[in-house]
This record gives structure tokens, sequence and C-alpha cells, in this order.
């Protein structure tokens, strides 16, 4: 077991709080960085994949784990960057302006978006932000002349001048270094002011308030960066994927989306890549039971929803803290081993909690 | 510590008046609170103690009167400008940030002495980091003030109702405030838990000269650490004075335990 001699004020400012943190992280970037030689080109894709959506998934993290706002539209986000991002790159702008705008005009979006959300929580804010989702979507199919409507449009490869990031491998690096800016960005609000401010509004509105937190602007904040994380993820899922269509934008996707926050552990950074990782893990998993599980169960339309909603269901039951809680307490029970108790990561039911104010 | 930029009193209430509907929770309170002074509030349930507090935190907005504080209006501020202007409060039922640490809650508390903005956080440049250290070297201050070094690192959920009513008033603390309201401070605390809050708050007056304001019922604590005491009942003033004076007023006396024309009438019609 690890005791932590603190001797200074930035131990506790630092990302990594002590060498082992930084062995492993180390280790996890020079693998990832080697990976277009350890892995086959399907491998490669998938790994792509999976720092893509946990850049979105990043965005939803902090909107709904440390915000505290549910967002059952963002797949609307996801399509506006990657809709400008399309747009863009066929209008010859180089990549870096075009991600750049993707973001811009997600954000701008989501400051549309987050304006209810000053007025209405919880599960009334998820029901503004699907019917948002509707409306996008919808828009999606009819602004043809942008968009193609549902017959689709095709993306080009990203370009500066007259470099263009065709291969697969280039596209990966260029997802590994966002991934890898955006996993800091986020850090760094995270042990600064603004990032407090965020979890104090998750906490408890009335007290962040009285601490002198604006409660409309942070909240207003919030969905700009979370939605300005999708725009860049749905920009580099555009190039991935290479074509669009509205139908990959609907609320199917939202919801997998916010699934993929849930199961990976609502408030932990961990928590966004565990879930991408899950996510586009998952539909590997059902297609290699198909072949070993008996026709009638194997073949069945819908099995992948059932298998989805039952874990859905299983985490929320018996691991409210997602795949990142569940680590955590393995990691607990093997550096404390073999004083783990059942009941330590039990929280504390608080029946003090003043409804007056709400 | 803090200079005071206008003569006068610190706070001053002019015939406030609150309704929720057809309840006129607070009528025409009036009164002044001194710079340096604990100034504290009694009276029974529902007197609309918790009511004012809000109405100087502006969480709710006087049907009518008037809320100065140091010359400032503060009923034309936003609810989230009072603590900018050096008034901090804490709750009656404990309002932390329940899934973060102690130290985070009172970094939260140093929020309105903020000198980075968004895109300085986003990066975290030197500067970002020199405010950080900035930041918890103040905690720390309130950290050694009311001895909470073994907590710093626990997570809010986790710790029992006597600190977190602590750490609540640590963070308040934090925000350097010019008036302190503390809402019940002993509500819910045991004997010596108390004794060490009326410590605190006599050090808090002589040490760091902010002026307290706070509502309370335990009268022990009241008498040991007030300077003047208003008390109220049914939304108006009963009685202000200093603490002895006021708990020997006839009518505060009516107002906790009836008159006696009262009981006699309870008598009479018990028996018809």
């Amino acid at each position: 077991m690890r005791f932590l001699f603190k001797t200074s004020y930035d131990q506790d400012i630092a990302l990594a709080r002590h060498g082992g943190q930084r062995f492993w992280y180390g280790l996890l970037l020079v693998l990832l960085l080697a990976a277009p030689v350890l892995l086959q080109d399907y491998g490669l894709a998938q790994l792509t994949f999976v720092l893509i959506y946990g850049i979105v998934g990043l965005g939803l993290m902090l909107l709904a784990g440390f915000t505290g706002l549910f967002s059952i539209g963002h797949a609307a986000f996801l399509g506006v960057g990657a809709y400008v991002e399309a747009y863009l790159v066929a209008r010859g702008v180089p990549f870096p302006l075009a991600l750049a705008s993707a973001m811009a005009l997600s954000a701008g979006v989501g400051v549309l978006v987050g304006l209810p959300a000053l007025r209405v929580k919880g599960l009334y804010l998820g029901i503004a932000t699907m019917a948002f989702g509707f409306i996008v979507a919808e828009v999606f199919a009819r602004w043809e002349s942008v968009t193609g409507g549902n017959a689709g449009t095709h993306v080009k490869a990203p370009a500066i001048g007259g470099w263009a990031l065709d291969s697969s491998i280039e596209l990966y690096y260029l997802c590994l270094v966002l991934a890898v800016a955006s996993t800091l960005g986020i850090l760094n609000l995270l042990r600064s002011p603004t990032g407090r401010a965020f979890v104090a509004i998750r906490d408890s509105e009335v007290s962040a308030q009285s601490m002198g937190i604006h409660l409309a602007r942070y909240k207003t904040m919030s969905f700009a960066i979370s939605a300005a994380l999708a725009g860049l993820g749905g920009a580099l899922y555009a190039h991935m994927i290479k074509f669009l269509s509205p139908d990959q934008f609907d609320i199917i996707q939202s919801i997998d989306l916010l699934l993929m926050v849930v199961i990976g552990g609502l408030g932990s950074v961990h928590g966004a890549f565990l879930g991408a990782m899950f996510l586009i893990g998952m539909p590997q998993l059902i297609s290699a039971s198909k072949d070993v599980l008996p026709d009638a169960i194997g073949q069945a339309p819908g099995l992948k929803a059932v298998v989805y909603g039952a874990v859905l269901i299983a985490f929320v039951l018996f691991e409210p803290m997602g795949l990142y809680g569940r680590w955590l307490k393995i990691r607990t029970f093997f550096t404390i081993f073999p004083f783990y108790r059942k009941g330590m990561f039990k929280r504390q039911k608080s029946f003090q909690k003043s409804d007056r104010l709400r | 510590m803090n200079a005071s930029s206008t003569p006068g009193p610190l706070l001053a209430a002019r015939d406030l008046s609150v309704r929720f509907g057809g309840v006129l929770a607070v009528d025409k309170v009036s009164f002044d609170v001194q710079r340096g002074e604990v100034f504290t509030l009694i009276g029974p349930n529902g007197a609309g103690k918790t009511t004012v507090f809000n109405l100087i935190s502006r969480i709710y907005t006087p049907t009518s009167g008037s809320i100065h504080f140091d010359g400032v209006e503060l009923t034309q501020r936003a609810p989230h400008e009072v603590a900018a202007l050096g008034i901090a409060r804490t709750f009656q039922n404990i309002e932390l940030f329940e899934h973060a640490t102690v130290l985070q809650n009172l970094l939260i508390g140093r929020h309105t002495h903020r000198r980075t903005g968004f895109w300085t956080d986003l990066f975290f440049p030197h500067a970002a980091r020199q405010a950080a250290r900035a930041d918890r070297e103040h905690v720390e201050r309130v950290i050694d003030f009311l001895d909470l070094q073994h907590h710093r690192d626990t997570m809010i959920a986790g710790l029992p109702y006597g600190v977190r009513k602590v750490v609540e008033l640590a963070r308040a603390l934090c925000v350097e405030p010019r008036l302190l309201l503390l809402d019940e401070p002993s509500s819910g605390l045991n004997v010596e838990e108390t004794e060490d809050m009326a410590y605190w708050i006599h050090d808090i007056r002589r040490e760091f000269g902010i002026t307290v304001l706070m509502v309370e019922h335990d009268m022990t604590l009241v008498s040991k650490v007030s300077d003047r005491v208003l008390a109220m009942n049914l939304g108006a003033v009963l009685a202000l004075g200093q603490p002895a004076e006021v708990q020997g007023h006839p009518g505060v006396v009516e107002a906790y335990l009836g008159a006696s024309q009262d009981l006699s009438g309870l008598r009479r019609e018990a028996s018809a």
C-alpha cells in the first residue's frame, strides 16, 4: 500500500499524484503511440472509434457527471460537428480550421440549448434536450443543400495545403492527439475554479449561488464546452465513417452516448473512455457470442438492444459508480488486502438534506 | 481587517416585508447591525428568522422594504453578487457539496476571489498554478483556525454531522466576508461542539473583525456570544436589546410560553 507524504501544495495541484501514476499513464501513452504497429487495420479502426467516442464522452461527462445536467439530445451536437466538418472540408477549408469551426458552431448551438437548462431541471431538462435532438435530426434530413438530406453525403479526407490525412494511421494519430488534448483540457478545468463551480452546481445550487457562482453563466458554459467536444468528436467521426446520413444522429445515438457515460461511471474522467470502450467493444462481443449461442437467441433480431438494456439496468442496480467505480473497488481490494470491507464504498444516505429552498 | 468604506451600520434593514401568497412571513421588520458586533435573531418556529436570512442573501425578494449593506442596496443585486459584496452564509440544514472533499468545498468558497478566467483554467499556465497556490494558502489558514486538518481529503458524504457543520462555517470563512450569516450554528450539535462553536464565533469576531448575524435557539449560546438580540414572532419584531433584556421581555416570554390568560382560557374550554 502506498502512503503519500505531502510536503507541498503543488502535489495536490499536479495531475499525476505520484510516480506510479506517471509510470502507468506514460506506459498507456507509449502503447497508444505504438498502436499502429501493434494492431491490424481492424483493431486500429476500433481504437480510433474508442478515442472519438471518448472525446464525446468527455463532453457529456462534464455536463452530466460534473455539472449534473442530463442531455438526451447529444447526438445533435455530434451531428452538427460532423456536418459542419463535411461541408467545410468539401469546400477545401484546411482541416484545423474546419475542426475549430465544427467545435465553435456546436458550442453556439450548445449555448442555445443551454438556455432552457437555466429554467428546467432533471427529467424536464432531459425532455427538452430530447425534443431539441428531434428538431436537429429533422433539420439534417430537410436541409438538403448542406447535408445532402436522407440520401446522405460523402466526407473527404482531412487536408491542409497539399497534405491529406487519407490513411487510417494518420487519422488515428489525429484522433489520439485531440483526445489527449481534450482530456488534459478537462482535467485542467476540473482542478481550477471553473471546474469546481460545475461540481458546486451539481451538488447544491442554492449554496453554489451563495458562494457567488453565477448559475446561469456556468450552466451555459458547461453546455457550450460539452457541445464543443461533441462537435469535435462528430467531426472526427465524419472522417472516420466517411459517409453521413441523418439516421446516424437520432435518439438511439443520444441514448448510446448517455449509456456510455453512465456505464463508464458518472463523475469520473476515466469513465468517459471506459464507457467508450464498452460502447465499441460490446457489439463485437455480441457478434462473437452469436456463433456460440443457440440460433433461437443468437439470430434473434434486437439482441443488441436487449443486451444493452440489461447491462444498463444491471449497472444502475449493482454498480451505480460504473466501470470506473468497479475498477476502484478492485484496486482498493488489492491495495489494502485483506482489510477490504463490503460497505467501504457505500454512500451515506443523507436525511438532513433540505428541500425548502428548491 | 476590513476597512469600512462608509460610516454607519454595516447592515440596515428598513420596513422589510415579504408575503408568500396569503402568508405575511415577515412584517415591516427594521433593524441595524453595527460593525463588529454579534447580532442574533431569536423567536419561536415560524417567526420568520430564516426568511430574513434568505432576504439578505437574496434567495427571496422582499415584497417591500430595503436592505442596505455598507451603502449598497441589496435588493437591487442578483443572488450570486451578494457573496462578492462580502456576505457569506451557512444553512440551517447544511448545504455542502456532498460528493467533493472538504478541501474542494473550501476552495469553492474562494470563488469570489478567483483571478483566472475560463481560458486560463483550460490551459493551466503558471499564473493558474500561482492562483491555485494562493487560494490553497488561504484555505489552509481557515483549516488551521477550525482544526479541520484531519478531514482535509475526506468526502463530505463520509463525515459526521458535527464536522459538516464546522466545514460549512469554514467554507463561509473562505469567502473572507465582512458579514457572516449563521443559520442555527448549534442545531444538531452536542454540548461540547456547541461550546466550541461559541468560542469560534467569538474568535471570528475578534481575530478577523467579521460581523456576525445569526439565528439561534440555544439561549446559552445566544447569551454567551451575542452583543444584541432581536426577538421575532409571527414575522414581526417583538424586542431588541441586550440578551438579558430581551430574555426578560414580557412579549418574548409570552411568545415562547403563552400568556397566563391564554392558559386560563384553555382551562375554561376544557372544563366546559
